[in-house]
């Protein structure tokens, strides 16, 4: 299973932290100051992948954003980097072109669609189509509500 | 849904954002906070912001119910994101989670996710709510349950609702089922014995044609099967099933829907074979079952993109870890080599990890692709480097030991310093398993020493005299390498420390020039003493190296035949060093020289062979040899007292043996009178069980005197003994001591013996502490005395600060 995926600018600011494990919150801040400094320093066209402490680090960077991983050792690393891909083209497809700034200012929604991508460390669905589709019409539920909030009563 | 164009300036370009946002359309509210925080220029400034966002927050919170409440906590979620504390949020998670509003339940459970652990009491409040939501009519609803159950439901929560999971697992839409079903993976994790409640359903689900709940079902039954090798036989049962759904996607024609660079659910068919590993491992009919079906994804996976890549990573895996026929193992084989050619970094990196886990049982199969994998240590990348370096080591045997040893030998010249050490040792354990001759040896050692010798570890210096002192054949070979080694570079210690001790031991070899394996150059008497003296002299030389150099300067004394006089002058200059261990040892040198020169040759005649191992040698040497001047190991001992004498000179410093050899009239020369008497008194504690444990006093004062007993029992373990007597006229009442000693030291204060202390010296009070230190830190206690003595309270402090771990001698400071 995944322990824990970040979301973390190139110059070291995060952006999203999902944790699949209990965990303190200083044992959080430790594992993200120790990761990102981890990643950053690597060179552009190094090996994905990395060795921490008793986890499989995997990381891609898109942009300006690096998403990275922490897997147990019975993952398979070369699936993580599909599941990272899967989730950027997931965004990409609910923001439209996606960019750092749509995860900052949404970051709500960037956990939404994690949610319904993946579930305690494991995927839940590995259709791209269906997840779209629940977050369409989970978000117009949504809608929905506030609207009803909004209509006058009769 | 209007659309609505929002404009953005951030950091100086536009942002133009279209509307799906109207979905949380105060999200604006939000948005706002994030570009105003965003904007702020300094880390004061931000902090400035969040206060007082966080104010308006807080107030918004206990407005109660405004409908704005879901926007606020949005925008603490925020803040907490930044690092900022939000654990006032908590209750308004709990408020929110219970609303009937879809938006602010939403926000509300992302809220406990994000803030509520399963440490924070709030968590169970919510356990209701959960409870409430997972029957709800919308399943958007019970999705937001099933999810934050998954992620931060702890074991209790687990518990009451494990029964509904299971409800949800049998009967519900496929939405749901794959949600419920790795919610009761979350929940076997905590509470592995609602195990059983889940099983039946797992199995059924199999069965389940939509994708997302079969890749549920797999991780369901692999994590069954892992934990209850009972089950694990159950599931074994249901191996054609899978090897059926695999088949299917591995031959079914392209769907859209699961496709990934033409591979059909990659992520389905990894989880599939890595629950066929599990059933098939150590099982003959489970593994034959799947025999066909690996061997046809090994052949038909299109590997040419990561998908590919991935899936045949798994089924090498797999195949490796089954009773598979040979044929297969090969084809396995075959493919981690073809994906060591790869261009693609990652898939080399994992091909290697792969390959070290099978290098021990299919040895020759990874032989085969020893070069590629040498070829690997030039890769430019940390990971694979090391990854190459491991599996190069491993694959060192007999026959190719000279040829990898060389290509080790290079890639040590250009290795990364983080992995230098790991390989300087990697070559020397390779070295002393498979050196095809002592020369080799020998030459391989002092080549890692000219190279690395910063990096090697301690024991190699006292390990290569050893193994140089065996290879009697090779001495004059040996200290004529290591002469000219030593004439060009004294920078590496380790080096160096072995030169100056084969130049003491066979300086007369070097002197006399010839040497079959070498060509002859001649080599003076002046020469080597001026390298020698040039090692003493250098600032370079460690305390330990010099030490080594000024006893093989004394050794070659009776080596050579015209600069004797040269030997002397060196060794009384450093009579005067400041260097506490060089002088102790030019001092005694000298006295060699003058009171005991009969002796001197016998006593720097060549040591005999040493062997590894023998009885009552401490860290890797044998008694005699050299101990290097370590401010942690035991005091050294001359290295030319090797006769009978020595060796209890030796133990008697190590005081794990010493007895009475300080009574015994010693042959040693007594050229080493403050070694012996110390050691003396170190052993006096140390060794004899007859001679009395010495009393100290710790503290005197207005006529209580305190005075401790120390006793040695073992390594870590003390055990000290208070002794409180009383010279005053009257009794002294209410005594009482405390005690307290450094962190990792464990104490247990035994009951006193009594609280009254007779006056005039009548009788003493004593209490026994007993300590273990098994970090061997230097134990420091502190005593509290509190006492009455004609009625008034006194109180005082003592502080012991140090006891010798030898000698249990404290050295007090009374507070």
């Amino acid at each position: 299973m995944m322990r824990f995926l970040l979301l973390f600018s190139r110059q070291g600011k995060l952006r999203l932290q999902k944790w699949f494990t209990a965990l303190s919150d200083r044992d959080k801040k430790k594992i993200i100051r120790d990761v990102i400094q981890m990643v950053l320093v690597r060179p552009p066209k190094s090996c994905n992948f990395l060795q921490w402490r008793d986890l499989k680090i995997v990381y891609r960077r898109y942009a300006s954003l690096y998403f990275c991983c922490g897997l147990e050792q019975g993952d398979n690393e070369l699936l993580t980097l599909e599941l990272l891909h899967r989730y950027v083209e997931l965004l990409d497809q609910y923001f439209g072109n996606v960019c750092e700034l749509d995860i900052i200012f949404n970051f709500e929604k960037a956990y939404f669609i994690l949610d319904e991508f993946v579930i305690s460390g494991e995927v839940q669905e590995t259709s791209k189509a269906s997840v779209a589709k629940s977050m369409e019409e989970a978000d117009s539920l949504q809608e929905t509500m506030e609207e009803y909030r909004n209509k006058p009563t009769y | 849904m209007a659309e609505v164009a929002l404009y953005y300036e951030a950091y100086g370009y536009i942002y133009y954002c279209a509307a799906k946002d109207t979905v949380m359309s105060p999200s604006v509210r939000l948005q706002e906070m994030i570009r105003v925080i965003r904007s702020a220029r300094t880390q004061g400034e931000e902090r400035g912001i969040i206060q007082r966002e966080c104010a308006d927050i807080r107030a918004q919170f206990r407005q109660g119910d405004n409908g704005e409440r879901s926007h606020s906590l949005a925008k603490l979620l925020y803040v907490h994101m930044l690092g900022y504390p939000a654990h006032f949020g908590q209750m308004e998670c709990v408020r929110l989670i219970a609303s009937p509003r879809y938006s602010e339940k939403r926000i509300g459970y992302l809220g406990a996710m994000m803030l509520l652990d399963e440490k924070q009491d709030a968590s169970l409040l919510i356990t209701n709510s959960i409870k409430n939501d997972l029957s709800h009519s919308s399943q958007y609803v019970q999705s937001l349950a099933l999810c934050t159950l998954a992620c931060m439901g702890s074991a209790e929560m687990c518990r009451d609702l494990a029964p509904e999971i299971e409800r949800l697992l049998r009967a519900s839409n496929s939405y749901i089922k794959k949600k419920a079903t790795l919610c009761a993976v979350h929940i076997i994790r905590k509470v592995p014995e609602l195990a059983e409640l889940f099983t039946p359903s797992a199995r059924t689900l199999l069965s389940e044609k939509n994708h997302g709940v079969l890749h549920g079902a797999v991780v369901l039954i692999t994590e069954l099967c892992v934990r209850n090798p009972d089950t694990l036989d159950r599931f074994r049962k249901a191996v054609p099933e899978l090897v059926q759904i695999m088949k299917g996607l591995v031959t079914s024609s392209y769907s859209p829907e699961h496709n990934v660079a033409g591979i059909s659910d990659p992520f389905l068919q990894v989880r599939i074979l890595r629950l066929l590993r599990i059933l098939g491992h150590n099982n003959d009919t489970a593994s034959d079952a799947m025999n066909d079906l690996l061997a046809q994804v090994a052949t038909n996976t299109d590997s040419s993109k990561t998908a590919g890549s991935a899936v045949l990573y798994e089924t090498v895996l797999t195949i490796m870890d089954i009773n598979s026929e040979s044929g297969l193992r090969v084809l396995a084989v075959n493919i981690l080599g073809r994906f060591l050619l790869n261009n693609d970094r990652n898939i080399r990196y994992i091909s290697m990890t792969s390959l070290q886990k099978i290098v021990q049982t299919d040895h020759n199969a990874v032989q085969r692709h020893r070069g590629t994998i040498v070829d690997c240590l030039k890769d430019q990348d940390t990971s694979v480097k090391r990854r190459a370096l491991e599996l190069s080591l491993a694959l060192v045997s007999a026959v190719n030991v000279r040829s990898m040893m060389k290509e080790l030998l290079i890639f040590l010249s250009v290795c990364p310093p983080e992995l230098r050490s790991q390989t300087a040792s990697g070559i020397f354990n390779a070295a002393e398993r498979y050196s095809p001759s002592k020369r080799w040896h020998i030459d391989t050692i002092l080549h890692v020493l000219t190279k690395a010798g910063g990096d090697v570890r301690d024991e190699t210096v006292p390990n290569l005299i050893q193994l140089i002192t065996t290879a009697s054949e090779l001495h004059c070979y040996t200290v004529h390498k290591l002469y000219r080694a030593l004439v060009k570079d004294i920078a590496q210690q380790s080096l160096v420390q072995v030169a100056c001790w084969c130049i003491g031991e066979y300086g007369d070899l070097l002197l006399k020039g010839e040497c079959e394996e070498i060509e002859p150059v001649q080599v003076t008497e002046d020469d080597v003493l001026d390298a020698l003296e040039t090692v003493l002299q250098s600032h370079m030389s460690s305390p330990a190296t010099r030490g080594f150099a000024l006893t093989a300067t004394m050794k070659l004394s009776t080596r050579i035949t015209d600069n004797v006089d040269r030997i002397r002058s060196i060794v009384s200059i450093y009579g005067s060093c400041i260097d506490l261990e060089l002088q102790q040892r030019a001092v005694e040198y000298n006295a060699l020289f003058k009171k005991y020169d009969h002796m001197r040759a016998a006593v720097l005649e060549r040591m005999p062979v040493m062997d590894k191992n023998s009885p009552g040698h401490t860290n890797g040497e044998t008694p005699g040899e050299i101990k290097e001047p370590d401010t942690s190991k035991p005091k050294p001992v001359e290295a030319g007292l090797l006769s009978e004498p020595a060796s209890q000179v030796c133990d008697l410093l190590d005081l794990l043996g010493g007895t009475d050899t300080p009574l015994q009239p010693s042959p040693a020369p007594t050229s080493t009178p403050t070694t012996t008497s110390s050691a003396d008194l170190l052993d006096l504690l140390g060794g004899l069980e007859l001679t009395p444990v010495p009393t100290v006093s710790v503290y005197e004062k207005n006529g209580l005197s305190l005075k401790i007993q120390c006793d040695k029992q073992t390594e870590t373990e003390v055990v000290i003994n208070l002794i409180a007597s009383n010279s005053t006229q009257t009794d002294i009442t209410n005594f009482t001591l405390q005690a307290a000693v450094p962190k990792s030291v464990q104490l247990q204060m035994k009951a006193p013996s009594g609280t009254v202390i007779p006056a005039h010296g009548l009788g003493q009070v004593t209490q026994t502490v007993l300590l273990n230190n098994p970090n061997k830190v230097s134990l420091k206690m502190r005593i509290r005395v509190s006492y009455s003595n004609q009625g008034a309270m006194h109180q005082d402090t003592v502080q012991i600060d140090s006891f010798p771990s030898t000698a249990c001698q404290p050295s007090i400071s009374p507070l």
